[in-house]
């Protein structure tokens, strides 16, 4: 195990930044810490770096307790959100630096700044200025300055966040093939969730200082621990529903709720690729309006709106959709074959509870 | 000429831009050079002519005289203490603004806004009034007046007394400079160096010296015009001593005041040095305002998101092709 972080708190003040968050991190392990803004994940990052210290909670590397480790000490690469490049040493001297601190012999210091610039294809432009650098440059100078003096660990903040979109994608590929090649210990943090799933082998989702979730990119999206997870990886339809004589409902949407008394509320949530839909209006249970159509690629995202008004998004491939012979104001019906009970608002619910539940036949079909 | 048609015909565009240029909001022409003529005779008058007129009347009797009225002893005395005295409160300042602009731009701290205004008192207090303040501290009917006297220790009328009054004086200037240049360049340069395994002592030389050294060099000319320049504060504590306590502004009104022709033609020789250090202070000052200008503009393009350059495109399919 390569970083652990065991029940850290961190206060600022009155603001409680990051609230009693556990996780670890394996050896060689490509992690993102994922959330919206605030919600505490660089100040994870930057508690392992050791530029800030946790208030209460135990901070491992390697096994070993750093908490009164100084950043120098923690031998950690880390790569800030502006690279923060020293704008008044050269891209050769910036990706030096580390070395010469380390006492490294100048030829030594001299090979390893050699390999790292034709690793990183910055041959040529040793003798730059960050200022005379592209941001694709500026990126990977301050990437190669992290790597230097070869760190345990790799941390990266927002590393896509400063760079034109339109190569950011691409530059999430050649991360992935960067760990690949080098193999070390990397955490990075990302406000996208797209760049979370794309990107690392395991995400951290962080809302509000807490940790909402760990798992693989697949593990949570297919098996969210709660709302806030669901809601934020990926699109949901979520609806608030009223138990009457076991059956909850939503205006014409009804979901077996057995055993719940009458009056009570019930939240579920299902993704637009679990609604199912034909243009034949007797093929399913419900009957609704298709809206509008939104073009995504090989995806189509339709919008559909039931004769109560209630709106629901549902999603297909283009050959589905042209197979129907759907176009927008056209009448169809529809089924939810899968959905999931979702734990209230604020509420921690356990994975294992929020399994996703097959409708039973006789309520998606029948009637 | 060859090049003459072109010119012509550039002017000829400038003209015709011009006319067209002229927004809703431009005032009209006759306006402007009004401003223009008033703004220029005024600088003309008040500035320049009296600045001519001290180099006409130092070099009035020749180059020899010149030279002799500076050589001779008692002004001599007063231009070796003058740059005692700065060799002394510079560095001292320095210390100073380097740690309080450190502080105010680094730390979040209770006292901090009380601090800054603390820097600023020495503008807002009359020079006098300075030199005053330590007369009545350190004077024979001062506060440590009895004690200092006990223990033969001489500060007002004697060098140490012009050197605390000149510190007083020359506080502000190298802070005041350093504070929002440290501001904006923020610390994570310095957290770089920390992650990099730098001590903070390191940090400080390779790092955060480098990245002010504008703003620094730019607050210590303006602070060593001030320290060799103040007549005020230096006139109260200093006793006008001749060759022990007269620094060169003193010197001049000395001389001045001795009305003689020659007395006269010897002040304006020192003074015309004091102008000389007022024109370099000038000079250096607009050189560095264009360097800060041009390190804030990288430092602003280096905080922004920058578009895809061709190289970038290129490293990217060369990776591919790997």
């Amino acid at each position: 195990m390569s970083i652990e972080l065991k029940n850290v708190t961190k206060k600022f003040g009155e603001v409680t930044a990051v609230n009693d968050v556990s996780f670890s991190v394996n050896e060689g392990e490509l992690m993102a810490l994922l959330g919206p803004s605030g919600g505490g994940k660089t100040t994870v990052l930057r508690m392992i770096a050791g530029l800030e210290m946790p208030t209460t909670g135990d901070v491992f590397i390697r096994g070993q307790r750093v908490n009164d480790l100084s950043v120098q000490e923690r031998n950690i690469g880390f790569v800030f959100q502006n690279y923060a490049l020293f704008k008044n040493m050269n891209a050769f001297k910036n990706i030096a630096f580390g070395l010469k601190i380390k006492k490294w012999k100048r030829p030594d210091v001299e090979a390893r700044v050699m390999e790292l610039l034709k690793l990183f294809d910055l041959q040529g432009l040793e003798k730059r200025y960050p200022h005379q650098l592209s941001g694709g440059q500026r990126q990977r100078v301050a990437i190669a300055r992290a790597l230097a003096p070869k760190p345990g660990v790799l941390l990266l903040d927002e590393p896509f966040g400063a760079v034109d979109a339109k190569i950011r994608q691409e530059l999430r590929e050649w991360l992935v093939t960067l760990h690949h090649e080098l193999n070390v210990t990397t955490i990075f943090v990302t406000h996208d969730q797209e760049e979370a799933m794309e990107v690392s082998n395991r995400t951290v989702i962080f809302s509000r200082g807490n940790l909402e979730q760990i798992g693989t990119p697949r593990e949570v999206y297919e098996q969210p621990a709660n709302e806030f997870v669901a809601r934020f990886i990926g699109v949901m339809n979520v609806l608030e529903l009223h138990v009457r004589k076991g059956v909850a409902r939503l205006n014409e949407l009804e979901f077996p709720a057995h055993g719940l008394p009458d009056g009570e509320r019930l939240r579920i949530g299902f993704r637009p690729y679990s609604v199912q839909i034909s243009s034949d209006v007797k093929a399913y249970r419900y009957r609704a309006i298709l809206r509008h159509t939104y073009f995504l690629g090989v995806m189509l995202r339709v919008e559909l709106e039931l004769p109560s008004g209630l709106l629901i998004r549902a999603r297909m491939t283009k050959e589905e959709y042209a197979f129907q012979g759907l176009a927008d104001g056209k009448d169809v019906s529809f089924q939810i074959r899968q959905y999931r009970v979702l734990a209230r608002e604020g509420e921690k619910l356990a994975p294992e509870v929020a399994v996703t539940h097959d409708v039973p036949l006789t309520l998606g079909e029948g009637i | 000429m060859a090049g003459a048609p072109s010119t012509d015909t550039a002017i000829i565009r400038r003209r015709v831009s011009r006319s067209q240029s002229q927004r809703g909001t431009e005032e009209p022409p006759l306006i402007k050079w009004t401003l223009i003529v008033i703004a220029l005779a005024f600088s003309l008058v008040f500035l320049l002519l009296p600045l001519v007129n001290v180099f006409a009347q130092a070099f009035a009797k020749g180059w020899q005289a010149y030279w002799n009225s500076l050589t001779e002893p008692d002004s001599w005395a007063a231009i070796r203490l003058t740059l005692i005295v700065a060799a002394i409160a510079v560095p001292l300042n320095v210390l100073f603004g380097v740690a309080a602009a450190w502080a105010i731009a680094k730390f979040e701290f209770r006292w901090k806004s009380l601090l800054t205004t603390l820097i600023d008192l020495p503008f807002s207090v009359s020079p006098v009034v300075a030199g005053l303040m330590f007369v009545l501290m350190f004077g024979l009917q001062g506060y440590f007046g009895k004690w200092l006297e006990a223990h033969e220790i001489k500060i007002i009328f004697a060098v140490p007394g012009i050197v605390l009054a000149t510190v007083f004086v020359t506080f502000p200037f190298v802070a005041r400079e350093l504070i929002p240049v440290m501001q904006a360049a923020g610390s994570e340069q310095e957290q770089a160096a920390l992650t990099l395994g730098a001590s903070g002592w390191r940090t400080f030389w390779h790092v955060t010296l480098p990245s002010v050294k504008w703003g620094l060099i730019y607050g210590i000319i303006l602070c060593n015009a001030r320290a060799m320049g103040e007549f005020g504060a230096v006139s109260v504590v200093s006793g006008h001593i001749i060759r022990q306590t007269e620094t060169m502004p003193l010197r001049v009104q000395a001389l001045y005041e001795g009305g003689s022709a020659v007395s006269g033609a010897a002040a304006f020789a020192v003074a015309s040095l004091l102008a000389l250090l007022a024109l370099i202070t000038l000079a250096i000052k607009t050189f560095l305002e264009w360097k800060q200008a041009r390190d804030y503009a990288r430092a602003q393009q280096l905080a922004m998101p920058t578009p895809e350059s061709d190289s970038d495109t290129a490293f990217l399919a060369r990776q591919n092709l790997r």
